[in-house]
């Protein structure tokens, strides 16, 4: 039998279909979205409504061995922010890091159906996987941390690209990733064996691999487009949060040659100034060149004021963030993957660095001028929860409210930026591109962030209102693989999403060069260490597109 | 090469030859299982080969293990005890289910504990059973290293998974455990013996340090064997932070604590100056007097010392998968043991919701025992209330609990007869490989069938929301 919905009557905001605002109607069968319906379709009268796309989150934290850390070091976070459970909903704890029932109804609630995973290190990929399987509604998928594989490493040292491609596709077809991430490339062989060092330049030599992180980049980046990967690289840059990290930034771009390339949480990396003096936006130079360089796509990372959570691979960052408030701080290595830094944290409006910070985000927004490659994210939760995201997309579409808020922020901060001259406001259309249609359509999901025919039916239905944040902090219906999740702001059942993973193809004779490998320098075996098709639950397979 | 190995090279060579080789398995049906994993301690060993009788359904050998996993694969075999016993009368697997879940839903108050030889897809059912009739969770972790985890809240922790270790230090601390009794492989295949990518030599690339209050079979594996007075390791652990940061301490520091100063001082200098250090700790100091203290300070002082150089440390954790049941109570209430939905959602306090304290103070009117045995070393008073309410008992072998159950189910025994996923001491999760099939249910499967059940049971009540 199957199910038939139509919504009738709303004003639907579609950009990838250059649908902006027109009253239409959209059907459903059995998922997806269809031209038509039978007249016996459920109906849901959306007048007065606005009909968008599900959101997607293209960077977050939210499932995982350091999501998990970072939940249980912070029990204080919890108790302030429970999560009762409904006739059809699991129990759970909010705060900055939920649980994981409660980070995907979370989710549901802020109208996101699909968000990825954006670093988990492959030896805890089954660890991820769990936690996915336990987090509802949403789809979701995860990158995979290779671009501090001692192997892989090894590999480049050598100089055999070849094999390194295979085995980039080995590792992510072993732990069904989405896609690759590269984070603070070098510095985990000088953290963990020089004695708590960072590599602080992407031009000097790695210890021991006598290779330079822009070439490790580069090699990635060329290797993840010949196996044409729906999502290129996924980039966390060398010296995030150091003043005058806009040369390392500028240079990894560069390191793409033109090819794709996703820079993720851009504002953390684009600090102008100079080393170890006070930091001062750098923005202009960096949305400069992203604007001119249609092969990047970034998320910017935005900072939000309140409570959030440093949760990095890039453990030398989170030592320096703890050695400014010496405050309970997490450090994990993880067995030639990666490194790993936690430490709670709270941007306060009225310190200079964190109102630049919140001010260099919104800048690179307003700067930018093609929505479909600078994309919204709060880095969830290093910037701030996913559940600011309402609030965020009000200072971004108001205006006066931007400028009220940015009136009550440390003002040197302020002083820094030209966000005092910028008027701008994103219009209805370019929210849906910067939180859906753009997402979907860089990370490659062809069925998703649009409502054309053959999409997946994931909606989201806001009733429209002038306060923007009080209309995305609760749509009225919620509906998930054509599910109608969330009806009148309430949970009428419970969905369980699915994984989004990729599955490029390689040559099997790979794992018996990266076996002896693991009997050496790994303490699990190699033949429990990729991860069988059958422990994943719904699945689908994202295709991939080698190059010839 | 492992300690073992070398055993049993050793046994071989001694061995006088033989004419003529000797099937011993000869008229047998055997199945080799490789890289298997043995779930008996934290170490989670996944190296195995098991040489399985398919027919006597039994294992015969295990190549690698250790003491403990030899008798852990060998002793598990098919059994004869009735499957389900209700009131200590043989029963079928519907009626178990049946009367496990009126119980549950029966209860004001009901409370689990165990979990930690369990996998975690059991682990991940039974705290949704819990969520469903707003009780009460907890394991084993709050009598072994909850101070631990509390002490981890309050502080954090520098960590390494085992490879690295293996891999990187060159200074092993063991503080207030026995792993030569507890853990016999964390030496020979993690942390002393084995040679790893900067550690080309292996032990003789490393110092191995012991801390504890008397000597034990494991004293001779370290270099240094510091004894601490009873009681006084919190004394030595700050005495050592406050050295590491070049501050005073007091002169009577070997009277208080038995530790001289100039062993301190030496210590202090091995820590600063190593390459990268690892301090594992274990029981002694998580379950003596100052509990979480004792965890924090050494959390602390681990912590310290990267300003000086690279430092991490580790729990010891006991059952094979005790750190699975934190990560799976931890993702789906964001706390790790002690936990409480009886008002919708979950709440944490340990000394208020772990399961001495429900069980001691009269509060809890049934409880969910899985895979350990609470009534032979609980509290007097906790053991004299589990007999006053009623029991659901899941386990692999017939316990005291499982005696005085009123339901009791016989179980499969994970990572020999059911597969699933497991967390070695360190968090990296371990896929489990299966020797044979056992005749019982895998307590997965229990606990699905009564959790179904108490959802079925519910749906014509009101459901337990919020209150």
């Amino acid at each position: 039998m199957s199910s038939e919905l139509k919504i009738v009557n709303g004003r639907v905001y579609d950009p990838a279909n250059n649908i902006d605002g027109k009253i239409q109607d959209i059907f459903i069968r059995d998922g997806k979205i269809v031209d038509s319906v039978s007249s016996s379709a459920t109906k849901i009268d959306a007048h007065g409504m606005v009909v968008m796309p599900g959101a997607v989150d293209i960077h977050c934290h939210i499932a995982g061995a350091k999501v998990n850390l970072a939940r249980k070091l912070q029990p204080e976070d919890h108790r302030l922010d429970v999560h009762p459970k409904t006739a059809h909903t699991r129990s759970g704890t909010g705060g900055v890091v939920p649980s994981t029932f409660a980070t995907g109804y979370r989710y549901a609630t802020m109208g996101y159906t699909t968000a990825m995973e954006a670093a988990v290190p492959p030896i805890t990929a089954r660890h991820t996987l769990e936690e996915l399987d336990d987090t509802p509604v949403i789809d979701k998928g995860f990158y995979v941390l290779l671009g501090n594989n001692a192997f892989l490493l090894k590999l480049l040292k050598e100089g055999r690209k070849k094999e390194f491609k295979e085995a980039i596709a080995w590792w992510i077809d072993s732990v069904h990733a989405y896609t690759l991430k590269l984070v603070n490339v070098g510095a985990d062989e000088l953290w963990k064996g020089r004695k708590n060092a960072n590599i602080t330049n992407v031009n000097d030599n790695i210890d021991h691999y006598n290779i330079t992180p822009t070439h490790v980049i580069e090699s990635f980046i060329e290797a993840a487009h010949e196996l044409g990967l729906p999502h290129p690289p996924h980039v966390h840059c060398n010296n995030l949060g150091h003043s005058g990290n806009i040369s390392t930034t500028l240079d990894t771009m560069k390191a793409a040659q033109g090819r794709r390339v996703h820079m993720a949480h851009i504002q953390f990396h684009s600090f102008g100034g100079e080393v170890n003096k006070d930091a001062v936006s750098g923005v202009r130079s960096i949305i400069d060149y992203v604007n001119e360089n249609e092969n990047i796509t970034t998320d910017v990372g935005q900072v939000m004021f309140g409570k959030a959570t440093a949760m990095t691979a890039d453990a030398p960052l989170a030592w320096m963030l703890r050695n400014v408030k010496m405050n309970k701080w997490i450090n994990a290595d993880t067995e030639c993957e990666s490194g790993c830094g936690i430490i709670p944290f709270t941007y306060q409006d009225h310190i200079y660095t964190h109102a630049l910070q919140w001010a260099m985000g919104l800048e690179l927004f307003l700067h930018s001028k093609d929505p479909w490659r600078v994309l919204l994210s709060t880095d969830h939760p290093n910037g701030g929860s996913f559940m600011s995201y309402p609030t965020l997309i009000k200072l971004l579409m108001d205006s006066a409210y931007r400028k009220e808020a940015l009136s009550y922020v440390n003002q040197k901060a302020i002083d820094q930026t030209s966000l005092r001259e910028l008027d701008r406001e994103y219009t209805l259309s370019e929210i849906a591109i910067i939180t859906r249609a753009g997402p979907a359509r860089a990370l490659g999901l062809k069925n998703k962030g649009h409502l054309g025919v053959g999409a997946d039916a994931d909606i989201t239905i806001y009733t429209e209102e002038d306060d923007k944040e009080a209309m995305f902090n609760a749509p009225r219906y919620v509906i998930k693989d054509g599910v109608t999740v969330i009806k009148n702001h309430e949970f009428a059942t419970d969905h369980k999403g699915k994984l989004l993973h990729t599955k490029p193809g390689y040559n099997a004779d790979i794992s018996q060069e990266i076996e002896p490998f693991f009997e050496d320098y790994y303490s699990v075996k190699f033949n429990n260490y990729a991860i069988s098709e059958d422990y994943l639950h719904d699945h689908e397979v994202i295709p991939t597109h080698p190059k010839a | 090469m492992t300690k073992e190995a070398t055993q049993t090279d050793a046994q071989v060579k001694n061995k006088k030859p033989v004419s003529k080789k000797v099937d011993p398995y000869e008229g047998k049906n055997i199945k080799i299982v490789k890289d298997a994993t043995c779930t008996f301690c934290g170490c989670v060993c996944d190296d195995m080969e098991l040489t399985v009788d398919v027919d006597e359904h039994r294992i015969l050998k295990a190549k690698k293990a250790c003491v403990l996993g030899r008798a852990w694969f060998y002793e598990h075999k098919v059994d004869t005890r009735p499957g389900v016993l209700i009131d200590g009368k043989e029963a079928t697997f519907q009626e178990g289910v049946e009367a496990a879940a009126q119980i549950l839903i029966d209860a004001k108050f009901p409370t689990t504990y165990g979990m930690s030889d369990s996998t975690c897809e059991s682990q991940r059912v039974t705290v949704e059973i819990m969520d469903t009739i707003n009780g009460n969770i907890d394991t084993t972790t709050s009598v072994c290293h909850g101070p631990s985890g509390m002490a981890f809240q309050g502080v954090g922790e520098s960590t390494a998974t085992l490879g690295e270790v293996k891999n990187r230090a060159d200074l092993v601390i063991y503080w207030g455990g026995n792993p030569a009794e507890s853990h016999p492989r964390h030496f020979t295949r993690y942390a002393v013996t084995p040679k790893g990518m900067y550690i080309p030599n292996g032990k003789k690339d490393r110092t191995v340090v012991l801390v504890d209050v008397r000597r034990t079979p494991s004293t001779p594996v370290a270099d240094i064997f510091m004894q601490v007075k009873p009681g006084k390791d919190f004394e030595v652990l700050w005495a050592l932070r406050a050295l590491v940061k070049g501050k005073k301490i007091a002169n009577d520091i070997e009277k208080q604590t038995g530790v001289s100063r100039e062993v301190l001082d030496d210590l202090v200098d091995r820590m600063k100056n190593c390459q990268f250090g690892v301090l594992f700790f274990g029981m002694g100091l998580t379950m003596t007097r100052g509990r979480h203290f004792n965890s924090g300070a050494l959390l602390s002082l681990a912590a310290d010392l990267n300003e000086f150089t690279h430092f991490v440390a580790k729990p010891v954790r006991g059952h094979g998968n005790v750190t699975g049941a934190d990560n799976v109570v931890s993702w789906q209430t964001g706390y790790p043991f002690g936990v409480n939905f009886n008002r919708g959602y979950p709440r944490f306090n340990p000394g208020e919701f772990t399961t001495t304290d429900v069980l001691s103070r009269g509060e809890a009117d049934a409880a969910m025992i899985i895979a350990s045995d609470p009534a032979s070393n609980f509290p007097k008073a906790a053991i004299e209330h589990m007999k006053k309410i009623p029991i659901i008992s899941l386990d692999t072998k017939d316990t005291v609990t499982s005696s005085i159950a009123k339901v009791r189910f016989a179980v499969s025994t994970y990572g020999i007869n059911t597969g699933g996923t497991v967390y070695r001491m360190d968090d990296v999760p371990i896929t489990l490989r299966p020797a044979f099939e056992s005749t019982y249910p895998g307590d997965q499967e229990v606990l699905e069938a009564i959790r179904d059940r108490v959802k079925k049971l519910l749906s014509g009540k009101k459901a337990r929301v919020a209150a």
